[in-house]
């Protein structure tokens, strides 16, 4: 069952709510594919995208995943809009919620901004990514991957590899995983990854061999450069060096590992170019997963506006 | 002239060591005697059950007049401070223009004669426009009557200039009040770095950031044997490094605000900026520090750091919102419910943290209810529980954590200069 008005991050979900939201993706796929099984379901729901950052997967799967259901999918494009003129947030919401606008999905370059957004409308609110906290969606689709291929999460290993600090697809994947009942391991430079991140459950590493040895899943994430002001480590050479992953090192881990990454990539940073087109990798599968959890959603939350 | 009778109250006064039931007589603005007045009263109060007290002196707050006056003026500031049984306000010089000069300083000064409901002390900066790069006019100032010196919101980052300002001010006999911070430490956190804000996923301000200032100026005020006062410490780490210098004899002052030890990092939630403070809260195991040092006295003082903000300051992104918590009006009850209640201190240790201590920093002879002293006098209910409402505030902001919350240590009654300026719920019979 999933009752709530938003999505706002999987902390506080339980391991029951992420479930019916990946059960109803299962039955969302096929429609990707094959137009003829799509229905107007969603045909009296209107949609508006509201992202502060930039986006190419999340946005364009959430558009297309309105229309698939026969949704109005609307993006205020926030670099054109009345935000440039110093619109606050919830004065933004408030405006969108007058015009009749039922599901708003934000993402925004601070902490906690869904929240507010969503303690303030009438709306319902997804978060599309705050500041360094959740990408709910982005582990949603994580978790439907690995449910797909691997038909479970019962005593899995996870390794997530990268800028951890910064990264809140690492925070939703650690928190959805550890309540379905996976191993979690974040691994990369003492400076990316606080050891306070084992308060969410989960080891901390920073010696990646030993790190992905035996792992079910390895999860590269993308260097933020643009969430640094000091550089955490001294250049892109070293660090690709000692905490990339690359077919040395990925022998640690287990024969039929996965190998994901929620995009985009840096090239032969965090993961070198035979991984990520190499036949453990099911990032391209992330993708079109992404649309089916992202229908899921949008129906399970109109469905509860009804 | 007038005479008021205050019957029957438990009188507690740490500066003269009496904690005893007794009356107390007020003439012509002074305290006349603790005896039951020979002649007829102008004004009689039945203190039976409740504690009668010396005024409290805040040494620091902001009253953000001029220049802020959306978020409080110094009249409203004042009424928020009798509300909560202040008599004496240190007014921070973070206003606009900043208070670095005399003018200034003799506006905030007119300002308080003439409309606040309590005495309001002009705390001069101690760089211009508490920019860190030049000393500002600190003996003109001196002369026009700031009380303290501070850069209110800022730290001195250059150590040198720091160093000049501490042994300049000796000559004037100004105590520095410290908000002691590391900025590049600190970066741009919005909260405790921690397990909860790894759980928040909200980027941390270090203990560290506090420690490695907090070490700074105490050295610093070592070696030019200048007055110090570090204020709103938050960390285990700060009480102990003011603990060693102390036994070095560094003649180092601190205080702690309320808040501080009454809500850990554990207790924010939803993204609430009225949980937006700093320094931020901090940890469970800070809080348990902080008392050890209220109760040992390495922590003298509590003072508010009230900071009013507009609401629209405080309603949008967390990361965004500005730091500050509203604490005149519960500055009391907080401390009588979170240590004397929980006997961590005494009642009157805590009357002297909050009225004798700070008075004696800035060179006061308030704080006591000495006969002849100022007739400012606070009486309070003990006894009974009450739920603060943050909707019958009388500051101009509302950006407390503490709406709705169960305290003991109501103020009935605040006496400022011998007259009463706040009775059971209203200034001068004005009613929120």
């Amino acid at each position: 069952m999933y009752e709530r008005k938003d999505l706002l991050g999987l902390r506080d979900l339980s391991g029951e709510e992420i479930m019916t939201i990946l059960n109803t993706a299962r039955e969302m796929k096929a429609k990707i594919d094959d137009p003829s099984l799509r229905d107007n379901s969603l045909e009296k729901s209107s949609i508006v995208t509201l992202f502060y950052e930039n986006s190419t997967r999340t946005k364009m799967s959430f558009l297309l995943a309105g229309d698939y259901q026969g949704a109005i999918v609307k993006d205020l494009g926030v670099g054109t809009s009345s935000v440039q003129k110093g619109e606050s947030l919830v004065d933004t919401g408030l405006t969108l919620d007058q015009m009749g606008i039922n599901i708003m999905i934000i993402r925004h370059r601070m902490t906690g901004a869904a929240h507010l957004l969503a303690r303030n409308v009438k709306a319902s609110v997804i978060n599309a990514g705050d500041g360094s906290n959740e990408h709910p969606t982005q582990a949603l689709l994580d978790l439907y991957t690995i449910l797909e291929r691997k038909g479970g999460f019962k005593g899995l290993k996870v390794v997530i590899l990268g800028d951890i600090s910064h990264s809140r697809v690492a925070r939703s994947n650690a928190f959805g995983l550890t309540k379905l009942g996976a191993k979690v391991t974040l691994a990369g430079p003492s400076t990316l990854v606080s050891s306070s991140m084992r308060s969410l459950g989960v080891e901390v590493a920073t010696d990646i061999p030993k790190a992905i040895k035996d792992a079910d899943v390895v999860m590269g994430l993308r260097i933020q450069f643009e969430r640094q002001k000091n550089m955490p480590f001294p250049s892109l050479r070293e660090y690709s060096s000692l905490f990339g992953v690359n077919d040395e090192t990925l022998k640690y881990a287990k024969k039929d590992c996965l190998v994901m990454h929620p995009g985009p990539v840096n090239r032969g940073i965090e993961l070198s170019s035979e991984v990520i087109d190499g036949a453990n990798s099911v990032i391209n599968v992330q993708v079109k997963n992404g649309v089916a959890v992202r229908m899921a959603i949008l129906k399970l939350l109109t469905e509860n506006r009804r | 002239m007038s005479l008021i009778h205050i019957k029957g109250g438990r009188i507690v006064d740490p500066a003269n060591n009496i904690d005893k039931v007794s009356d107390l007589c007020i003439k012509d603005g002074k305290i006349y005697s603790l005896e039951a007045p020979t002649e007829k009263a102008d004004k009689v109060i039945d203190a039976s059950g409740l504690v009668v007290m010396p005024g409290f002196v805040d040494l620091n707050c902001h009253l953000r007049e001029p220049g802020f006056e959306s978020r409080e003026t110094i009249l409203t500031g004042s009424m928020a401070g009798a509300a909560g049984g202040y008599t004496t306000l240190c007014a921070m010089p973070n206003t606009d223009p900043v208070t670095d000069n005399e003018i200034v300083a003799t506006y905030v000064k007119y300002k308080a004669e003439k409309e606040a409901v309590i005495r309001v002390l002009p705390v001069g900066a101690i760089t211009k426009g508490k920019c860190g790069e030049e000393l500002a006019d600190i003996g003109r100032m001196a002369k026009a009557g700031v009380c303290a010196l501070s850069e209110g919101d800022r730290t001195v980052q250059n150590a040198a200039l720091m160093k000049t300002a501490l042994k300049y001010s000796k000559m004037f006999d100004l105590p520095v009040l410290a908000y002691s911070v590391d900025t590049d430490l600190a970066g741009k956190g919005s909260m405790n770095a921690g397990d909860a804000a790894a759980l928040l996923g909200l980027k941390g301000i270090s203990a560290d950031s506090e420690e490695v200032m907090v070490s700074r100026d105490m050295i610093l005020a070592g070696s030019t044997k200048a007055r110090l006062h570090l204020c709103h410490i938050s960390t285990s780490g700060s009480v102990t490094l003011i603990k060693q210098a102390k036994e070095r004899g560094v003649d180092v002052t601190a205080d702690v605000t309320p808040h501080h030890f009454s809500l850990s990092d554990e207790d924010i939630v939803d993204y609430d900026a009225n949980y937006k403070v700093n320094p931020p809260l901090r940890t469970k195991e800070d809080i348990v520090a902080i008392k050890e040092g209220l109760k040992n006295n390495i922590i003298e003082v509590i003072a508010t750091d009230h900071a009013p903000r507009h609401i629209d300051e405080k309603n949008c992104e967390f990361e965004k919102a500005e730091n500050g918590i509203v604490g005149l009006e519960t500055a009391f009850a907080l401390s009588f419910t979170n240590l004397v209640d929980k006997n961590v201190i005494t009642l009157s240790e805590l009357v002297k943290k909050m009225s004798l201590n700070p008075a004696k920093i800035i060179n006061s002879d308030l704080g006591t209810l000495s006969v002849g002293a100022c007739a400012d006098v606070t009486i309070a209910d003990i006894e009974k529980d009450f739920v603060f409402d943050k909707t019958r505030s009388f500051s101009k902001s509302r950006n407390t954590p503490f709406d709705g919350k169960t305290l003991k240590g109501k103020i009935l009654y605040t006496i400022s200069r011998g007259n009463v300026v706040f009775e059971k719920g209203s200034i001068k019979g004005e009613c929120k």
